[in-house]
């Protein structure tokens, strides 16, 4: 008897897929009556059941992509960004790398430069979006509730709010998190990983996706390696064994060593957003 | 556990594919490297099919392995996770598969004249 659809054959063969000789006919009847023939393999169980489908239901090819919508609004407001001149950028890292500590330094340090306003992510609280506000900046805190990571429909509205002005750059601070937020694009210049030299240089090798998303790492904290068993030319190679083209800084917003070259970078690039 | 809103996003988009059909099954394409477990969508498909046009629909799922091609050499590899290093010691490697997160084909209930 046919495993895949119940019916009776003596002459069942067993032949190879690659030719198509493996097929035997039969009929059914439906329950309305309707009288089908038709043929199938007998040792073919992936397919017999797609065959028997088509006959009862209607199979629709989709080949949708799953992201595709949130990939279309991040595309939106990749446009609405580079139509103001606005640099960017989605900063990731697992909870407590020292991200506000980081956005906090450098928009004070950075104030009569260039103008920061910040979207800020968390499950709740609007603690950090406080600490952001007392530097004077914009800012918009999103809290995801049981949502582990922002989507570009989450910047989309936010910015409608924020309001930044032209010509500046927009930090969005994304859940603290090292695995979702790698996924979704939220129509940012650049993914920037920020990771503290409390947490293991592992990192990169133990969260991969992430350090392969990211274009930036910033390595934070710098001022406690003394303290802490942390190797950072361990962590760079694995950094650079995940994704050769990441760009490193290492920091600390603690005593501000290494911040120049951060603060170099931020300059650079939003004056080729302004071009 | 980001599985929960790709569901929902799966069950969406199958719903308007549908047009008002039940849905009896609905087949996914995940690739190995694309940070998407397989089991934690199965688990959430059955809570967010609930009271759904797909509820009770069978889910299938081809896991598609990760294939890279090296930059220097050109030889391709196969990956279990997002990165590796070719047998020349490179480790630039370009993704050719591994990487999906699609919904191939639905299969919907036809009504039978």
């Amino acid at each position: 008897m046919c495993v895949t659809c119940g019916c009776s054959d003596s002459d069942t063969k067993i032949t190879n897929l690659e030719i198509d000789e493996a097929e035997h006919h039969h009929t059914h009847t439906l329950p309305d009556g309707t009288i089908i023939t038709h043929s199938h393999s007998h040792d073919t169980h992936i397919e017999a059941p797609q065959i028997h489908a088509k006959i009862h239901n209607t199979t629709i090819s989709l080949e949708q992509d799953i992201l595709a919508k949130n990939n279309l609004l991040a595309a939106q407001n990749r446009g609405w960004f580079k139509g103001r001149n606005i640099l960017a950028l989605n900063l990731m890292s697992s909870p407590g790398s020292g991200k506000t500590t980081l956005l906090t330094r450098t928009i004070n340090d950075l104030k009569h430069q260039l103008s920061i306003s910040v979207i800020e992510g968390d499950q709740e609280t609007a603690n950090d979006a406080k600490k952001i506000k007392e530097t004077g900046s914009k800012v918009i805190q999103i809290n995801t509730g049981t949502g582990c990571h922002l989507d570009a429909s989450m910047i989309e509205r936010s910015l409608q709010q924020l309001n930044p002005p032209l010509n500046s750059v927009v930090m969005i601070e994304n859940v603290g998190n090292l695995v979702c937020p790698a996924l979704f694009d939220l129509g940012e210049l650049a993914k920037v990983v920020i990771l503290s030299v409390t947490e293991g240089e592992d990192k990169p090798i133990k969260y991969p996706h992430m350090f392969r998303a990211s274009n930036i790492m910033i390595l934070t904290k710098i001022d406690l390696l003394p303290y802490v068993d942390f190797d950072v030319q361990k962590c760079i190679d694995y950094a650079m064994q995940i994704n050769p083209q990441i760009q490193i800084f290492q920091v600390s917003a603690t005593t501000g060593t290494g911040l120049e070259k951060w603060y170099a970078w931020l300059i650079e690039n939003l004056k080729i957003c302004q071009r | 556990m980001h599985e929960l809103g790709i569901t929902q996003n799966i069950v969406a988009i199958v719903t308007e594919n549908a047009k008002g059909a039940k849905v009896q099954r609905v087949l996914l394409e995940i690739g190995k490297l694309s940070a998407i477990m397989p089991d934690a969508i199965r688990f959430c498909f059955d809570i967010c099919t609930q009271g759904t046009l797909l509820e009770g629909a069978t889910l299938e799922i081809l896991e598609i392995p990760g294939l890279a091609k090296c930059r220097q050499c050109g030889a391709e590899i196969y990956l279990d996770k997002p990165f590796g290093i070719c047998s020349c010691g490179s480790v630039q490697l370009d993704l050719i598969t591994g990487e999906e997160l699609k919904i191939k084909e639905i299969e919907i209930e036809e009504l039978c004249v």
